[in-house]
């Protein structure tokens, strides 16, 4: 293993591992004050055991989350000092504003979590309203840190290829930049939202403190579902904007090799590197061009018009696509499913039907996050910042850098193991305590 | 360095180091907190271990955002000098980022996790080993950056191929493990578990006496650790030692010893919210001693903080951004201190 394979692998385990975590704590918060809110509104106990309950769960989650996500900030400077020597000034400003959003997240969640007693009822309520925003707001400006490394903006350069003068408020709107935040927010909501929707489906089946797990399950699908629904729209809002930015991404994850007009979609298949082909796809005609530019004989640009040297590891991006759309989908249908049965008025918690398919759909949402981030990022190689900075020139020249990252891939292995482990048991002790 | 060469990169150096002033006194406190939690003894022993668990529980993950944000402003500000830090202490910086993770996680898994015994000793003894490691690795990056040996390893580094490459040990290793750094860091660990003791003390009266003997030794301790590392400075670092012993220094360090003997003092005489404040001075004040014996450099012996520093629009907009950030954040810290560090009643 070469050191750039290692420290992009590295870097992948890493934001893999924190991208869990942190879309957990941006809708967790969410959903612990709808809960909180529905209580106070209701005086039902059951929506105060369910605010506390999943307020113990966010706790464990939000610590590992921060911890992690420390570690990506020093991992920047760590791994790709080459890319903060370039790029800091330009795309340090998003990562300032984040640093302050963090901020109030942190300071609010211990509020929200060790304030019931210390602070009022509305003050409380507050706390977590301000949880939820900042931690929103934290995702949208990260993200706007990767929507520029796709889409660079805000710079003139200089003969030598630097940068001659800067714009970093316009590098903050970089044209990816909505689109980016827009999906990423929903896929925090949609996987957090479907995920809790499933362990209480799960819990639900098997006929445990039904009261709490319904609840449980109607907050859930409130967040989860309109999402899930939602973010098949921002997926296609998204391709358009890849298209006209960065075309060889999208040849990349459709294994479009050959410019064409009228150029077919793509299901499934196995893009062929050595033969700049991929086969055994399902072809559905004119339906990249219409999907991506809306115009069944729009020209769709291939993987050939740059070198080989210059194209992104296609079977990886193209496999990853198809099974983040595929999960994603999946999750949208099940997701109308209980949409069209809370509309007709049928009791969900009794529908064993739709419980069992939520079950079954709880991590997809998580895993097609993986599969994303794994789009964005793959595809983009072999730049870090597209079309002006190689990943190969950012990375550090400290050798033998396998070590750390076996040693992060372990490390994470080990807290994953555990983390799951403590919330497998919160779950089961909500459903031996509660009535 | 006159007043007259401050400019706008040495504000928000200033600022940067403020923030680390504040990671110090808050963030580098919970890390104390964990260094009793292993030096916890005799009979009363779980109830020291009980507050410090309730002491941090609820403001620990605020106080360690105080650390992101020296990061953040030193790659926005300083990239250059972020990028040579990351290459030349990947080390000791992956070390501390193992012990940041670990500290952390297990402080929330003994919270929330199984109650038995075995458990909470097991996330216990991680927790507490973690807190002890930590301080220390971060004082030592402070000692390679300050003793220069980090800036010559990274100015050492081969810009073009071709160029004969420095053995990995004078780069990656030599500069962070030497004597100067490891008496930095032992100084830290010090710094941070005297300011806890402090802390606790003031926080529950039912346990100041243990606290108050934990509270004298420490600043012992201190002691120990500054004048021996004014001594490997005096033998390895000749210009960090000239550096101390210059005028606005030397007036710093009879600061510092006033804020000392107040605090002893004040621990003696159990006028504890007065000790709180002459500890937190004695910690800010040594930083502070820090930065003057480093100033003009971000990265020493070559690397200024006007060398460093980003483009002039980055450094206003970043200190645009901190002066609307502190509007919001220091009511939100006032709030989150005030609802969390009342004092207990004695029961």
């Amino acid at each position: 293993m070469t050191d750039l394979l290692a420290a992009r692998t590295q870097m992948a385990i890493s934001l893999g591992f924190h991208i869990v975590f942190a879309e957990i704590g941006i809708a967790m918060p969410l959903m612990m004050v709808l809960a909180e809110w529905r209580w106070r509104r209701t005086g039902e106990r059951a929506y105060l055991d369910l605010a506390r309950r999943w307020s113990k769960g966010t706790a464990v989650l939000f610590a590992v989350g921060a911890v992690s996500g420390t570690v990506l900030s020093f991992e920047l400077g760590l791994l790709w000092p080459g890319f903060m020597r370039y790029a800091g000034a330009i795309i340090g400003m998003p990562f300032s504003l984040e640093g302050f959003a963090f901020f109030l997240e942190a300071i609010f969640l211990g509020i929200y979590l060790y304030g019931w007693e210390r602070v009022g009822a509305r003050a409380h309520l507050a706390a977590g309203v301000v949880v939820a925003v900042s931690g929103a707001a934290s995702a949208v400006f990260v993200v706007m840190v990767n929507a520029w490394m796709n889409t660079p903006t805000g710079f003139t350069l200089d003969a030598s290829g630097g940068f001659a003068t800067i714009d970093p408020v316009t590098a903050m709107r970089s044209p990816a930049a909505f689109q980016q935040a827009l999906h990423m927010l929903l896929a925090a909501y949609a996987a957090t939202g479907m995920a809790v929707a499933g362990v209480h489906a799960f819990m639900l089946l098997r006929g445990a403190a039904r009261d709490f797990h319904r609840r449980a399950l109607t907050i859930a699908l409130l967040v989860g579902a309109p999402a899930a629904v939602l973010q098949p729209l921002s997926g296609d809002v998204s391709a358009r904007v890849v298209a006209t930015t960065q075309p060889v991404k999208l040849a990349a994850l459709e294994g479009q090799w050959a410019t064409e007009r009228g150029a077919p979609l793509r299901i499934g298949g196995w893009p062929d590197a050595a033969r700049e082909e991929t086969r055994w796809a399902l072809e559905i005609p004119y339906g990249l061009s219409l999907l991506a530019f809306h115009d069944p004989s729009a020209e769709v640009k291939g993987l050939r018009t740059v070198v080989p040297a210059d194209r992104p590891p296609v079977a990886v991006v193209h496999l990853a696509f198809q099974t983040m759309v595929g999960l994603g989908s999946t999750m949208a249908l099940v997701a109308l499913w209980a949409a069209w049965c809370a509309w007709r008025r049928r009791d969900l918690a009794e529908h064993h039907a739709l419980l069992r398919a939520l079950v079954i759909v709880a991590p997809f949402g998580f895993l097609a996050t993986e599969a994303g981030w794994i789009v964005t990022e793959v595809g983009r190689q072999p730049w870090v910042v597209q079309g002006l900075m190689r990943t190969s020139a950012a990375v550090t020249p400290m050798p033998g850098l396998i070590a750390p990252m076996a040693l992060f891939t372990l490390l994470y292995l080990g807290l994953g193991a555990i983390v799951a482990t403590l919330i497998a048991s919160l779950v089961r002790e909500s459903s031996r305590t509660v009535a | 360095m006159s007043l007259a060469d401050v400019g706008l990169p040495e504000v928000v150096a200033a600022i940067m180091v403020l923030a680390l002033n504040a990671y110090a006194l808050t963030g580098g406190a919970d890390f104390g907190g964990g260094v009793w939690d292993l030096l916890a003894r005799g009979p009363g022993r779980e109830a020291q271990r009980a507050l410090i668990a309730e002491q941090i529980a609820p403001i620990w993950e605020a106080n360690h955002v105080w650390l992101i944000l020296v990061v953040v402003m030193l790659f926005t500000a300083f990239p250059a000098a972020f990028a040579a830090l990351g290459i030349v202490l990947h080390i000791p910086l992956t070390l501390m980022l193992l012990g940041i993770v670990a500290r952390g996680s297990s402080f929330v898994f003994r919270s929330y996790g199984a109650r038995d015994d075995a458990s909470q000793r097991r996330w216990g003894r991680v927790f507490a080993v973690a807190s002890v490691v930590t301080p220390l690795l971060l004082g030592m990056i402070v000692g390679a950056i300050v003793s220069g040996e980090a800036g010559a390893a990274a100015a050492r580094l081969p810009t073009s191929t071709g160029a004969a490459a420095p053995s990995y040990a004078s780069v990656y290793v030599a500069p962070w493990l030497a004597p100067f750094p490891f008496a930095l860091g032992v100084l830290s660990l010090a710094m941070f578990a005297f300011l806890a003791a402090v802390y606790l003390g003031v926080r529950e009266p039912a346990l100041r006496d243990a606290f108050r003997r934990r509270a004298l030794w420490s600043s012992g301790a201190m002691f120990v650790a500054a004048f021996g590392a004014l001594g490997v400075a005096g033998m390895t670092t000749p210009h960090v030692m000239g550096g101390l012993t210059r005028g606005a220094a030397l007036v710093l360090q009879m600061a510092i010893a006033v804020a000392a003997l107040t605090a002893i003092w004040a621990l003696y005489e159990r006028h504890w919210r007065f000790a709180r404040i002459a500890a937190a001075a004695q910690v800010s004040l040594i930083l502070w001693g820090w930065v003057l014996v480093q100033a003009p450099f971000v990265l020493p012996p070559t690397l200024t903080i006007r060398d460093a520093a980003a483009p002039r629009i980055t450094l206003e907009l970043l200190v645009g951004a901190l002066a609307a950030g502190a509007l919001i954040l220091l009511p939100a810290l006032a709030y989150m201190f005030r609802t969390f560090a009342a004092e207990r009643r004695v029961r």
